[in-house]
Protein backbone atom coordinates (compact mmCIF):
# COMPACT_ATOMS: atom_id res chain seq x y z
CA UNK A 1 0.00 0.00 0.00
CA UNK A 2 1.61 3.45 -0.89
CA UNK A 3 1.86 6.05 1.65
CA UNK A 4 -1.25 8.25 2.12
CA UNK A 5 -0.82 11.79 0.87
CA UNK A 6 -1.72 14.52 3.02
CA UNK A 7 -5.04 17.06 2.28
CA UNK A 8 -7.96 16.03 1.01
CA UNK A 9 -7.54 16.08 -2.49
CA UNK A 10 -4.70 13.51 -2.39
CA UNK A 11 -7.19 10.68 -0.42
CA UNK A 12 -9.70 12.19 -2.71
CA UNK A 13 -7.77 10.74 -6.13
CA UNK A 14 -6.59 7.80 -4.34
CA UNK A 15 -10.39 6.54 -3.37
CA UNK A 16 -11.17 3.44 -4.73
CA UNK A 17 -14.40 3.42 -6.77
CA UNK A 18 -17.06 0.71 -7.47
CA UNK A 19 -16.84 -0.86 -10.83
CA UNK A 20 -19.21 0.73 -13.34
CA UNK A 21 -21.04 -0.69 -16.70
CA UNK A 22 -17.63 -0.17 -18.63
CA UNK A 23 -16.29 -3.06 -16.65
CA UNK A 24 -18.50 -5.51 -17.43
CA UNK A 25 -18.56 -8.14 -20.02
CA UNK A 26 -22.25 -7.46 -21.55
CA UNK A 27 -25.17 -10.43 -20.36
CA UNK A 28 -28.10 -11.21 -21.28
CA UNK A 29 -30.06 -9.99 -18.14
CA UNK A 30 -27.88 -7.30 -17.86
CA UNK A 31 -29.02 -6.00 -21.78
CA UNK A 32 -32.72 -7.32 -20.94
CA UNK A 33 -32.75 -4.62 -18.35
CA UNK A 34 -31.58 -1.86 -20.49
CA UNK A 35 -33.93 -3.13 -23.08
CA UNK A 36 -36.62 -2.90 -20.65
CA UNK A 37 -36.60 0.68 -20.16
CA UNK A 38 -35.83 1.76 -23.57
CA UNK A 39 -39.12 -0.18 -24.64
CA UNK A 40 -40.55 1.58 -21.48
CA UNK A 41 -39.83 5.15 -23.00
CA UNK A 42 -40.65 4.02 -26.73
CA UNK A 43 -43.99 3.66 -25.94
CA UNK A 44 -44.46 6.66 -23.44
CA UNK A 45 -43.50 8.53 -26.35
CA UNK A 46 -45.89 5.91 -28.68
CA UNK A 47 -49.27 7.20 -26.70
CA UNK A 48 -48.63 10.31 -28.88
CA UNK A 49 -49.31 7.86 -32.18
CA UNK A 50 -52.34 6.40 -29.84
CA UNK A 51 -53.84 9.65 -28.97
CA UNK A 52 -53.37 11.55 -32.42
CA UNK A 53 -55.44 8.40 -33.73
CA UNK A 54 -58.04 8.65 -31.10
CA UNK A 55 -58.58 12.35 -31.21
CA UNK A 56 -58.75 12.07 -35.20
CA UNK A 57 -61.25 8.94 -35.32
CA UNK A 58 -63.37 11.10 -32.69
CA UNK A 59 -63.11 14.32 -34.73
CA UNK A 60 -64.60 13.38 -38.28
CA UNK A 61 -63.96 11.47 -41.55
CA UNK A 62 -61.34 14.10 -42.68
CA UNK A 63 -59.20 14.00 -39.67
CA UNK A 64 -59.48 10.42 -39.43
CA UNK A 65 -58.44 9.49 -43.38
CA UNK A 66 -55.00 11.61 -42.49
CA UNK A 67 -54.27 9.74 -39.25
CA UNK A 68 -55.12 6.14 -41.04
CA UNK A 69 -53.29 7.24 -44.46
CA UNK A 70 -50.24 8.09 -42.12
CA UNK A 71 -50.60 4.35 -40.21
CA UNK A 72 -50.75 2.39 -43.19
CA UNK A 73 -47.96 4.43 -45.20
CA UNK A 74 -44.80 2.14 -45.44
CA UNK A 75 -43.53 4.38 -42.73
CA UNK A 76 -46.17 4.57 -40.25
CA UNK A 77 -46.02 0.58 -40.64
CA UNK A 78 -42.71 0.82 -39.98
CA UNK A 79 -43.37 2.86 -36.59
CA UNK A 80 -46.28 0.59 -35.69
CA UNK A 81 -44.19 -2.62 -36.21
CA UNK A 82 -41.61 -1.07 -33.72
CA UNK A 83 -44.30 -0.30 -31.17
CA UNK A 84 -46.22 -3.67 -31.59
CA UNK A 85 -42.42 -4.96 -30.71
CA UNK A 86 -41.61 -2.53 -27.74
CA UNK A 87 -44.75 -3.43 -26.36
CA UNK A 88 -44.77 -7.15 -26.22
CA UNK A 89 -40.92 -7.11 -25.25
CA UNK A 90 -42.12 -4.59 -22.43
CA UNK A 91 -45.31 -6.71 -21.74
CA UNK A 92 -43.47 -10.03 -21.22
CA UNK A 93 -40.57 -8.02 -19.11
CA UNK A 94 -43.36 -7.02 -16.91
CA UNK A 95 -44.36 -10.40 -16.50
CA UNK A 96 -41.04 -11.52 -15.31
CA UNK A 97 -40.82 -8.72 -12.95
CA UNK A 98 -43.95 -10.05 -10.98
CA UNK A 99 -42.63 -13.17 -11.25
CA UNK A 100 -39.56 -12.01 -9.59
CA UNK A 101 -42.05 -10.26 -7.03
CA UNK A 102 -43.38 -13.17 -5.75
CA UNK A 103 -39.89 -14.27 -5.45
CA UNK A 104 -38.96 -16.80 -8.03
CA UNK A 105 -37.00 -17.08 -10.71
CA UNK A 106 -33.58 -15.61 -9.19
CA UNK A 107 -31.35 -19.00 -9.93
CA UNK A 108 -29.17 -18.02 -12.57
CA UNK A 109 -30.32 -20.89 -14.99
CA UNK A 110 -33.58 -19.43 -14.41
CA UNK A 111 -33.42 -15.74 -15.04
CA UNK A 112 -30.98 -16.91 -18.39
CA UNK A 113 -34.23 -18.88 -19.34
CA UNK A 114 -36.36 -16.02 -18.25
CA UNK A 115 -34.35 -13.35 -20.43
CA UNK A 116 -34.58 -15.73 -23.13
CA UNK A 117 -38.13 -16.60 -23.13
CA UNK A 118 -39.07 -12.64 -23.08
CA UNK A 119 -36.61 -11.89 -26.22
CA UNK A 120 -37.89 -14.96 -28.08
CA UNK A 121 -41.35 -14.40 -26.71
CA UNK A 122 -41.65 -10.88 -27.72
CA UNK A 123 -40.66 -11.58 -31.60
CA UNK A 124 -42.96 -14.20 -31.60
CA UNK A 125 -46.11 -12.31 -30.37
CA UNK A 126 -45.02 -9.61 -32.51
CA UNK A 127 -44.71 -11.54 -35.97
CA UNK A 128 -47.77 -13.47 -35.11
CA UNK A 129 -50.10 -10.40 -34.36
CA UNK A 130 -48.76 -8.89 -38.03
CA UNK A 131 -49.19 -11.89 -39.51
CA UNK A 132 -52.95 -12.28 -38.52
CA UNK A 133 -53.65 -8.54 -39.85
CA UNK A 134 -52.29 -9.10 -42.79
CA UNK A 135 -54.50 -12.59 -43.23
CA UNK A 136 -57.16 -10.13 -41.90
CA UNK A 137 -57.15 -7.51 -44.83
CA UNK B 1 -24.35 20.46 -4.17
CA UNK B 2 -24.83 18.49 -0.91
CA UNK B 3 -25.26 21.54 1.13
CA UNK B 4 -27.71 23.01 -1.19
CA UNK B 5 -29.67 19.94 -1.01
CA UNK B 6 -29.94 19.79 2.77
CA UNK B 7 -31.03 23.32 3.00
CA UNK B 8 -33.52 23.07 0.66
CA UNK B 9 -34.84 19.78 2.88
CA UNK B 10 -34.65 21.61 5.59
CA UNK B 11 -37.00 24.32 4.06
CA UNK B 12 -39.30 21.90 3.26
CA UNK B 13 -39.30 20.33 6.42
CA UNK B 14 -37.69 17.13 5.29
CA UNK B 15 -34.90 16.95 7.45
CA UNK B 16 -35.85 15.82 10.98
CA UNK B 17 -33.51 16.49 13.33
CA UNK B 18 -33.50 13.34 15.56
CA UNK B 19 -32.56 10.89 13.26
CA UNK B 20 -29.48 9.59 15.06
CA UNK B 21 -29.66 5.96 17.65
CA UNK B 22 -31.93 8.43 19.93
CA UNK B 23 -34.33 8.75 17.38
CA UNK B 24 -37.90 7.35 18.40
CA UNK B 25 -38.53 7.53 14.26
CA UNK B 26 -39.17 3.78 12.80
CA UNK B 27 -36.80 2.34 10.02
CA UNK B 28 -40.61 1.56 8.22
CA UNK B 29 -41.68 5.35 9.34
CA UNK B 30 -38.61 6.73 7.36
CA UNK B 31 -39.27 4.29 4.56
CA UNK B 32 -42.83 5.33 4.24
CA UNK B 33 -42.07 8.71 3.86
CA UNK B 34 -38.76 9.60 2.74
CA UNK B 35 -37.11 7.66 -0.11
CA UNK B 36 -35.54 8.69 -3.56
CA UNK B 37 -38.79 9.55 -4.77
CA UNK B 38 -39.98 11.48 -1.71
CA UNK B 39 -43.26 9.48 -1.32
CA UNK B 40 -42.54 6.08 -0.06
CA UNK B 41 -43.18 2.81 -0.59
CA UNK B 42 -46.58 4.15 -2.69
CA UNK B 43 -45.13 4.52 -5.91
CA UNK B 44 -43.31 1.16 -6.47
CA UNK B 45 -46.22 -0.56 -4.97
CA UNK B 46 -48.40 1.22 -7.77
CA UNK B 47 -45.83 0.48 -10.44
CA UNK B 48 -46.74 -3.04 -9.17
CA UNK B 49 -50.27 -2.87 -9.20
CA UNK B 50 -50.69 -0.77 -12.53
CA UNK B 51 -48.10 -3.76 -14.00
CA UNK B 52 -50.61 -6.59 -12.94
CA UNK B 53 -53.69 -4.52 -14.40
CA UNK B 54 -51.99 -3.77 -17.87
CA UNK B 55 -50.85 -7.71 -18.43
CA UNK B 56 -54.42 -8.69 -19.57
CA UNK B 57 -55.84 -4.80 -20.36
CA UNK B 58 -52.67 -4.48 -22.98
CA UNK B 59 -53.29 -8.10 -24.75
CA UNK B 60 -57.30 -7.12 -25.20
CA UNK B 61 -55.72 -3.78 -26.29
CA UNK B 62 -54.00 -5.13 -29.27
CA UNK B 63 -56.72 -7.64 -30.03
CA UNK B 64 -58.93 -4.14 -30.72
CA UNK B 65 -56.56 -2.73 -32.81
CA UNK B 66 -56.09 -5.97 -34.74
CA UNK B 67 -59.51 -5.52 -35.54
CA UNK B 68 -59.34 -2.09 -36.76
CA UNK B 69 -57.41 -2.61 -39.09
CA UNK B 70 -59.76 -4.15 -41.78
CA UNK B 71 -62.24 -1.31 -40.60
CA UNK B 72 -63.31 1.97 -42.48
CA UNK B 73 -64.22 4.90 -40.73
CA UNK B 74 -67.81 4.25 -39.84
CA UNK B 75 -66.80 0.52 -39.03
CA UNK B 76 -64.09 1.45 -36.68
CA UNK B 77 -66.63 4.39 -35.02
CA UNK B 78 -68.89 1.92 -34.24
CA UNK B 79 -66.84 -0.64 -33.13
CA UNK B 80 -64.65 2.00 -30.43
CA UNK B 81 -68.08 3.48 -29.91
CA UNK B 82 -69.17 -0.07 -28.28
CA UNK B 83 -69.08 0.20 -24.62
CA UNK B 84 -66.88 -3.22 -23.98
CA UNK B 85 -64.02 -1.90 -26.55
CA UNK B 86 -64.34 1.52 -24.97
CA UNK B 87 -64.39 0.30 -21.28
CA UNK B 88 -61.22 -2.18 -21.85
CA UNK B 89 -59.47 1.27 -23.81
CA UNK B 90 -60.66 3.41 -20.95
CA UNK B 91 -59.21 0.62 -18.45
CA UNK B 92 -55.77 0.27 -20.17
CA UNK B 93 -54.84 4.11 -20.75
CA UNK B 94 -55.81 4.75 -16.82
CA UNK B 95 -53.77 2.18 -15.94
CA UNK B 96 -50.86 3.04 -19.03
CA UNK B 97 -50.96 6.00 -18.18
CA UNK B 98 -50.30 6.09 -14.64
CA UNK B 99 -47.98 3.12 -15.16
CA UNK B 100 -45.74 5.17 -17.63
CA UNK B 101 -46.00 8.28 -15.37
CA UNK B 102 -44.02 6.04 -12.41
CA UNK B 103 -41.37 4.99 -14.84
CA UNK B 104 -40.29 7.26 -16.70
CA UNK B 105 -40.22 9.10 -12.89
CA UNK B 106 -38.08 6.70 -12.03
CA UNK B 107 -35.66 6.82 -15.23
CA UNK B 108 -35.59 10.39 -14.00
CA UNK B 109 -34.93 9.86 -10.69
CA UNK B 110 -32.06 8.02 -11.82
CA UNK B 111 -30.67 9.57 -14.28
CA UNK B 112 -30.68 13.68 -13.72
CA UNK B 113 -28.50 14.59 -11.19
CA UNK B 114 -29.07 18.59 -11.02
CA UNK B 115 -31.33 19.36 -8.46
CA UNK B 116 -33.36 21.76 -10.67
CA UNK B 117 -33.41 19.67 -14.16
CA UNK B 118 -34.98 16.88 -11.97
CA UNK B 119 -37.67 18.89 -10.41
CA UNK B 120 -38.86 20.35 -13.90
CA UNK B 121 -38.56 17.27 -15.52
CA UNK B 122 -40.92 15.52 -12.98
CA UNK B 123 -43.02 18.31 -13.85
CA UNK B 124 -43.05 17.95 -17.26
CA UNK B 125 -43.51 13.93 -17.30
CA UNK B 126 -46.38 14.57 -15.14
CA UNK B 127 -47.58 17.10 -17.58
CA UNK B 128 -47.12 15.11 -20.46
CA UNK B 129 -49.08 12.06 -18.87
CA UNK B 130 -51.97 13.93 -17.17
CA UNK B 131 -52.88 15.24 -21.10
CA UNK B 132 -51.73 12.57 -23.02
CA UNK B 133 -54.68 10.46 -20.29
CA UNK B 134 -56.74 13.29 -20.74
CA UNK B 135 -56.76 13.56 -24.30
CA UNK B 136 -57.32 9.84 -24.85
CA UNK B 137 -59.82 9.49 -22.44
CA UNK B 138 -61.90 12.77 -23.98
CA UNK B 139 -61.37 11.12 -27.57
CA UNK B 140 -63.08 7.59 -26.18
CA UNK B 141 -65.82 8.97 -24.23
CA UNK B 142 -66.56 11.43 -27.51
CA UNK B 143 -66.96 8.12 -29.92
CA UNK B 144 -69.14 6.61 -27.28
CA UNK B 145 -71.77 9.46 -26.37
CA UNK B 146 -71.89 11.21 -29.99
Amino acid sequence: MAEVESGASGLEQRRPLSPHLQIYRPMLTMVMSIAHRITGVVLYLGTLLLAWFLIAASTGPGAYAVAASFVNSIFGKLILFGFTWALFHHLLGGVRHIVWDFGHGFAPPQREWLAQATLVGGIVLTVAVWGIALLVR
Amino acid sequence: MKTRNIARKALEGKVVMATGPTSIRTAMGKARFLGSAKSGTTDAWMMRVTTLALVPLSIAFVAIVLSLTSKDYNEARAELGHPVPAIIMLLFILSGVFHMKLGMQSIIDDYVHDMHLKEWSLIANLFFSVCIGLACIYAVLKLGFT
